[in-house]
């Protein structure tokens, strides 16, 4: 063999299951450490909390309508939690690639399932989406591309869901948008919400996570549907003005209603002078003050 | 009959280049494994060099802790930060009347707090290796020096000395360049993370990366990953984000002084 044609099949050889340029890898698992949205992504958000949603009048009326017992419907109770919960939610993500076992190629990569949130496999072959009225799902449908070493995921086809764990939701027309985006040992996500049917516009959220000094396990747990004291066929609810719980940011925090109820106003700077002449500082911290440990 | 000079001629043009083409294949995208980690090497001209542009106006999207940024949070409420118990026993005697009366109004002002407030920030060149960024909320300024910049001896300051490095990532082939902003910010001046007295000490270091997204709808949006770290104050290093949506223009900007209380 010539030197030509080794160089050439040595090249050839080299270039088979290597991924493309501006890959990075993002496989591990990452323990979220929510010094930030700390109460969101723990214990749940105060109810009566929007601040900050761009909610337009129905995702409005449909978060005030909610009851927590909600989630203890038998019909509920195994429904878990869209892809929008690996933004809100309380755990640590597991990833990896999954390649093709002949190129070698990676054709998609995975967010493992927690035991509430399925899996968000994130397809890289470029297949297209499925068609607007194929079925939903809670996991949904995403597909990713690289962009420089930004790994951007866009998921569709999703059902209904929650978009902050106090009956703020989103429709089955919402779509994510996930930027993974790794410096060193911090990978931090940042994700756009669409939803014509609950938003005025975008709602964006970012949060970081750092390496897990133990194996997080991806698992999607079997769920049996137990009696948690709400019968079957009812739907816990509030009626239009009948929620007591919007001035709970007022007695905790001092935030008024306008602030509590959200709109994409309040996500704003220009919100502050609004609220600026009737805030005053609350005389001490009652509920959820500790730092973390 | 095969010319005698015509196989090493061609074997002296295909070997260097199939070098070539396999060589870049085989390297790393800087940062290897560990993703933006790696710097590229200085450039001479960093705004040149710069593979994404934080040039521009841009306003805080305050929609994660909104009640510790929006409005003063309530005194002894620490929630999600790493304290020490010299950190709590420090924020236990926050009064903000002090504060006022002592004219030290800018605490929660500093580096590794002010991208928390609700703010527009102004980026611009001051110079071809410095990179300046104007806040109207408090109207501070951070300078971010390239280079082997050294910083000169002096006293901490609310907004410290900070070096900043583009770290750029190997675009794939036709495709623009891709990069983030790595600033690493010393010599800082005591302050407050939280507007409630939860502290930072002057032992406080301040790393951060700015990304630049472009979003489906058009938005650019800036999303800066911040890393502050204070063996006083800290258990472990405090990590949160923040993020900017870019305006055309300068819509909203309102430069209003640093305060306590609101």
């Amino acid at each position: 063999m010539t030197r030509n044609q080794v160089s050439l099949n040595v090249a050839i050889l080299l270039c088979m299951g290597l991924p493309a340029l501006a890959q990075i890898d993002l496989s591990g698992s990452w323990a979220s450490k929510n010094h930030e949205d700390a109460l969101e992504r723990g214990a749940g958000p105060n109810p009566g909390d929007f601040t900050g949603i761009p909610f337009n009048d129905a995702g409005r009326a449909k978060a005030l309508s909610y009851k927590q017992s909600q989630i203890s419907m038998p019909e509920r109770i195994c429904a878990f939690y869209s892809q929008w919960h690996m933004m809100i939610g309380t755990f640590g993500i597991k990833m990896w690639n999954q390649a093709d076992p002949v190129s070698g190629k990676t054709v998609a990569w995975v967010v493992g399932a927690w035991e509430d949130r399925d899996a968000m496999i994130i397809w890289m072959d470029g297949r297209p989406h499925p068609g607007k009225n194929a079925p939903h799902t809670q996991s949904g449908f995403t597909t990713g591309v690289w962009e420089g070493d930004v790994l951007t995921a866009y998921t569709t086809h999703m059902l209904t869901g929650y978009l902050r764990r106090n009956g703020a939701m989103t429709s089955d027309q919402a779509t994510i948008t996930t930027h993974f985006i790794r410096h060193g040992d911090i990978l931090t996500l940042a994700a756009q919400l669409d939803d014509p049917v609950y938003l005025t516009e975008p709602y964006y959220i970012t949060r970081s996570f750092v390496p897990s000094p133990t194996v997080i396990n991806s698992a999607g747990m079997p769920c049996i549907p137990g009696d948690e004291g709400v019968a079957s066929g009812t739907v816990p609810h509030y009626l239009p003005g009948e929620n007591p719980l919007v001035e709970e940011m007022m007695k905790l925090y001092h935030i008024p209603q306008e602030a509590a109820l959200g709109g994409a106003q309040t996500a704003y700077p220009a919100f502050r002078d609004k609220i600026k002449d009737t805030f005053t500082i609350p005389p001490t911290c009652t509920r959820n003050c500790a730092p973390r440990n | 009959m095969r010319h005698r000079f015509s196989k090493p001629r061609i074997s002296r043009t295909l070997f260097p280049l199939t070098i070539a083409l396999a060589l870049p294949l085989l390297l790393p995208a800087q940062g290897g494994r560990g993703g933006r980690g790696g710097a590229a090497p200085p450039p001479d001209n960093p705004k040149a060099a710069a593979p994404i542009d934080l040039t521009g106006y841009w306003v805080s999207i305050v929609d994660e802790d909104w009640r510790f940024r929006m409005v003063v949070p309530p005194p002894r409420d620490y929630e999600g930060v790493p304290m020490t118990p010299a950190a709590v026993k420090f924020a236990d005697a926050w009064d903000p009347a002090k504060d006022e009366a002592s004219g030290d109004l800018c605490r929660a002002f500093g580096a590794p707090a002010i991208l928390r407030q609700p703010e527009h920030l102004h980026i611009t060149w001051q110079d071809d290796r410095t990179l300046r960024m104007d806040t109207d909320t408090g109207t501070q300024t951070r300078v971010f020096h390239f280079g082997d910049w050294k910083a000169p001896p002096g006293p901490p300051t609310l907004q410290g000395n900070s070096v900043a490095l583009w770290e750029t990532a190997r675009p794939a082939r036709g495709s623009p360049p891709h990069g983030s902003l790595k600033v690493v910010t010393s010599n800082l001046k005591a302050g407050y993370l939280r507007k409630n007295g939860v502290p930072y000490s002057e032992n406080a270091d301040l790393t951060e990366y700015y990304d630049v997204l472009k979003e489906h709808n058009g938005d650019t949006m800036l999303v800066v990953t911040i890393v502050v770290t204070d063996p006083q104050y800290l258990h472990e290093p405090f990590i949160i984000t923040s993020h900017f949506k870019k305006q055309d223009g300068d819509a909203g900007w309102k430069p209003t002084p640093c305060t306590v209380k609101w």
